[in-house]
């Protein structure tokens, strides 16, 4: 197969940072080709090299044999080469088609300074037909859910006709279903002869789709093997540059007291909500995209209103209306959108990370600056934030490090009992294990963790227990025997047993 | 764990191109680098195009002042990082003014006295300081609790504000006859060759860094601004933060007001007019973002030099106020404008 696309000895460094070093990449055109690697290893980078988004310090560019220089957004789409962001991009208040069609709108043959809405909205909803969405083209692009966004983004994607299609970790907010269809479309555009570059740290997913994968670690190219021939141990020794041996350090710990007690808990999305959740355990929430687990997690948390019902802790009733009430007895929540809701990204990783414990860090409002960055240095040594200093911005990190951030402001905080909403979303294999091995030790001290969590392994890996949700409902309770994957999916799609 | 950790000091560590300290220093001053580059430059073509402009008295003359502005375009900086917008800081500047003139023992005015007393002058100025809190936190607490937009809030407080002026005042000014010592020195004095308003902004601008940099309530201003959901997640006081934002602001626009009443021997229903523009335009000329999170005090030291030294440059110039306007509002139009470059650049 010709090559579609070459990039040659590509370079470039941040202030602090050398994010790549001399990456060497190559794609065949009608070829899945992964990019694998660590957190901020590069991968963003020189996706974003590649769509015109960020430019480059050193290195050439080929596509189709020619040499490029690619000079911006716009100019990398004409040149065919189409990105789907890591994190979206979607303009919420345009339509869905403009959403589609952005610079580029269908306009009347007659009067081509009008925009045609009838043809625009026609080809939007074939385009969406292609990508398994039946939608009103015309509805405010908010309205819909992540995952179907993310398919609008795809959709924009095969409706430019881009030779290259870049998808930067496509799937962190995707059901199983969805990653169906989006498989689909994949496979679709690949036997139109589109070449696509998938970012992920989903190795089953890359197993299933991709033909080659080139692994990058700290800004290096260390490879590109043949997927059918290699295991994904092969590719994580590439991206870690070691054997991981052990994924769950699951160790069994002894339940204690009851830690918190959720009874009868009702709002507009949850339906009379009960469980309980005890010290040393680590408790499972799974269900499908939109069960209402993450509103759950949020009301618990006093972030959002509940209508009935009442929380326990220790075994007393907490009048729980906001998220400061929550802290001070005892609860954290690390939410599902760092960028929204876990992160302030113009402020650095240490001011982010003693940000839900400023007292620990003060005294009388006073900070203690020394202090505080003594216990930023800590948590960036203790969870392998990988930044130049502590006083990078957060904006500034990869996707992965940034979560981090997120986790380590949680764990500072003392909480009793961590709810975690999707703790690895965007988080690599070798960091994931340090996560539960931080989760277990977590548990451990006698304290609780409730994870809610889309990965299933992950789920039955590190939970004692799982209760499962199915529209604002808790439908099964599940103990560890019982844990198989096809039991929770019927639980969590509403059949029942 | 060893093994990742070995790993890692061969990985990540080594990717660090330069001295963190290097960094650590850009990453500080780097906000101030752009402003301070052009003040240098402004003051050295004006020294080369007017022999007049390169003098100390001259350079003490543009410190006393952009002093009244300065003053309150610290309490706008920390407005603006949460987020926020205050218009009524020109109202409110009148407003204590002349409630704390008309307090002071020898204050005259042909209005019908509305306040028939008088008070020590430290209680009178302590009592023009209260009335402009007492706005501030009118404003903090309708736009911490209502969500309306506080360009609204503070629209409408503006004229509200700017309404009681004139019916306290009946529309007269207040003068002294005569002007006790110690209200005297308040605007017109000196402490160690300074004038005191240069003295009072130096003072006002130490304990804004201090505020900004070394507090919990700084810490929670910069974390509202760059993301509220997160902050409020985070367990920081938002409303009240925003409500003690807004309530220093009004302090800060009353102290401005009552520092002038004393320099101009007369406390005016009109004064202040307009002033929310030149507060707005050193905090943003600065580049401190109006979108809140990003920029310091700092910087809007640096923007309200500007603004003075340009306003200076052409006065001496012979330029008239009129061309002055549209000079200032050009360079406010730059400034907004150069800082969503600046965001674009970071964004993606
Ligand atoms: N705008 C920036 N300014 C400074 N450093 C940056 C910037 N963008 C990326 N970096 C740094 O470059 C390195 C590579 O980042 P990149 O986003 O490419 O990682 P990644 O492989 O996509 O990671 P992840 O899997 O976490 O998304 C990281 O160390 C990151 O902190
Ligand atoms: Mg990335």
């Amino acid at each position: 197969m010709p090559a579609i696309l070459h990039m040659q000895d590509i370079e470039k460094n941040f202030p602090g940072v050398k994010a790549l070093r001399g990456v060497t990449f190559t794609i065949e055109s009608g070829e899945v080709h992964a990019l694998l690697g660590e957190n901020g290893a590069g991968k963003s980078t020189l996706m974003k090299i590649l769509a015109g988004a960020q430019g480059k310090d050193a290195g050439q560019i080929r596509i189709d044999g020619r040499d490029v220089d690619i000079r911006g957004p716009l100019h990398a789409r004409q040149l065919g080469i189409a990105i789907i962001y890591q994190e979206l991009s979607i303009l919420p208040h345009l339509s869905v088609a403009e959403n589609i069609f952005l610079g580029r709108l269908p306009r009347m043959a007659s009067m081509p300074w009008i925009v045609d809405w009838k043809l625009c909205c026609a080809r939007a909803r074939e385009l969406l037909k292609q990508v398994g969405l039946d939608i009103d083209p015309l509805i405010p692009a908010s309205r819909l859910k992540v995952a179907d966004q993310q398919m609008v983004e795809i959709a924009k994607a095969v409706s430019e006709n881009a030779k290259i299609v870049i998808m930067d970790e496509p799937t962190t907010s995707l059901t199983n279903r969805e990653v169906e269809t989006l498989f689909k479309t994949v496979r679709r555009l690949q036997e139109r002869g589109v070449s696509i570059i998938y970012v992920s740290h989903r190795l089953a997913e890359v197993k299933e789709i991709c033909d080659r994968a080139t692994v990058l670690r700290d800004g290096m190219k260390i490879g590109t093997v043949n997927v059918a021939e290699t295991t994904s141990k092969d590719w994580v020794k590439m991206m870690v540059g070691r054997d991981l041996d052990q994924l769950f350090p699951k160790m069994p710990v002894e339940r204690g007291k009851e830690a918190l007690r959720v009874e009868g808990v009702s709002s507009q999305k949850l339906k009379n909500v009960s469980f309980s959740a005890y010290e040393g355990e680590i408790l499972g929430i799974a269900g499908l995209i939109g069960s209402g687990r993450s509103t759950l997690a949020r009301t618990i948390f006093g972030a959002e209103a509940r209508v009935a019902g009442s929380v326990n802790i220790g075994g007393k009733e907490a009048a729980i209306a906001s998220p400061l009430e929550a802290i001070s007895q005892g609860i954290a929540l690390v939410p599902e959108d760092r960028k929204l809701q876990g992160l302030v990204l113009p402020m650095t990783v240490r001011e982010n990370i003693t940000l839900a414990k400023l007292g620990g860090i003060s005294r009388v409002g006073q900070l203690n600056l020394r202090r505080e960055s003594k216990v930023a240095a800590e948590y960036v040594q203790a969870l392998q934030i990988s930044t130049p200093h502590i006083d990078q911005k957060t904006i500034n990190l990869s996707g992965g490090n940034q979560q981090k951030v997120v986790l380590a402001k949680w764990l500072y905080s003392d909480a009793m009992i961590l709810i975690i909403d999707e703790p690895t979303r965007g988080i690599d294999v070798g960091a994931r294990a340090e996560i539960y091995g931080l989760l277990q030790q977590f548990v451990e001290k006698g304290k609780s963790v409730i994870m809610i969590s889309s990965d299933l392994p992950e789920l039955i890996g590190m939970s004692d227990r799982i209760i499962v949700m199915h529209e604002g409902r808790v439908t099964a309770e599940l103990a560890p025997s019982q844990f198989n994957e096809e039991l929770i999916m019927t639980y969590a799609s509403g059949m029942s047993h | 764990m060893n093994q990742r950790e070995n790993h890692a000091k061969g990985g990540p560590a080594d990717r660090l191109s330069a001295p963190a300290g290097a960094f650590h220093l850009m990453g500080r001053f780097g906000d101030q680098l752009v402003p301070a580059i052009f003040l240098i430059a402004l003051v050295i073509t004006l020294s080369l195009v007017s022999p007049n402009f390169l003098s100390v008295g001259n350079f003490l003359d543009i410190a006393r002042v952009v002093s009244i502005i300065g003053i309150m375009a610290v309490g706008m900086t920390i407005v603006i990082l949460t987020g926020g917008i205050d218009l009524s800081v020109g109202s409110t500047f009148a407003l204590a003014s002349v409630v704390a003139a008309s307090l002071i023992p020898g204050s005259f005015s042909d209005a019908p006295r509305i306040l028939a007393f008088v008070l020590p002058v430290p209680f009178a100025i302590l009592a023009g300081l209260l009335v402009g809190a007492a706005v501030g936190f009118i404003n903090g607490f309708i736009i911490a609790k209502s969500r309306v937009e506080p360009f609204i809030v503070t629209l409408a407080t503006m004229a509200f504000v700017r309404g009681l002026t004139y019916l306290f005042t009946g529309g007269f000014p207040t003068i002294f006859r005569p002007m006790p010592p110690l209200f005297e020195w308040f605007g017109q004095g000196y402490v160690l060759g300074l004038p005191t308003p240069t003295i009072f902004f130096a003072l006002v601008v130490l304990i804004g860094v201090w505020i900004t940099r070394r507090t919990t309530f700084g810490r929670s201003i910069y974390a509202i601004g760059g993301n509220e959901e997160a902050s409020r997640l985070s367990g920081i006081k938002v409303q009240s933060i925003k409500i003690r934002a807004y309530t220093l602001m009004g302090a800060l626009a009353a102290l401005s007001g009552i520092i002038l009443a004393s320099r101009v021997g007369a406390a005016q229903p009109t004064a202040g007019l307009t002033y929310e523009l030149d507060v707005i335009a050193g905090v943003v000329i600065g580049g401190t973002s109006l979108l809140g999170g990003r920029g310091s005090i700092m910087s809007t030291v640096l923007g309200v030099f500007i603004l003075g030294v340009i306003s200076n440059g052409l006065n001496i110039a012979g330029v008239p106020t009129y061309y002055q306007y549209v000079v200032k509002g050009l360079l406010l139009i730059s400034a907004v404008g150069f800082d969503s470059y600046l965001r674009k650049m970071q964004r993606i």
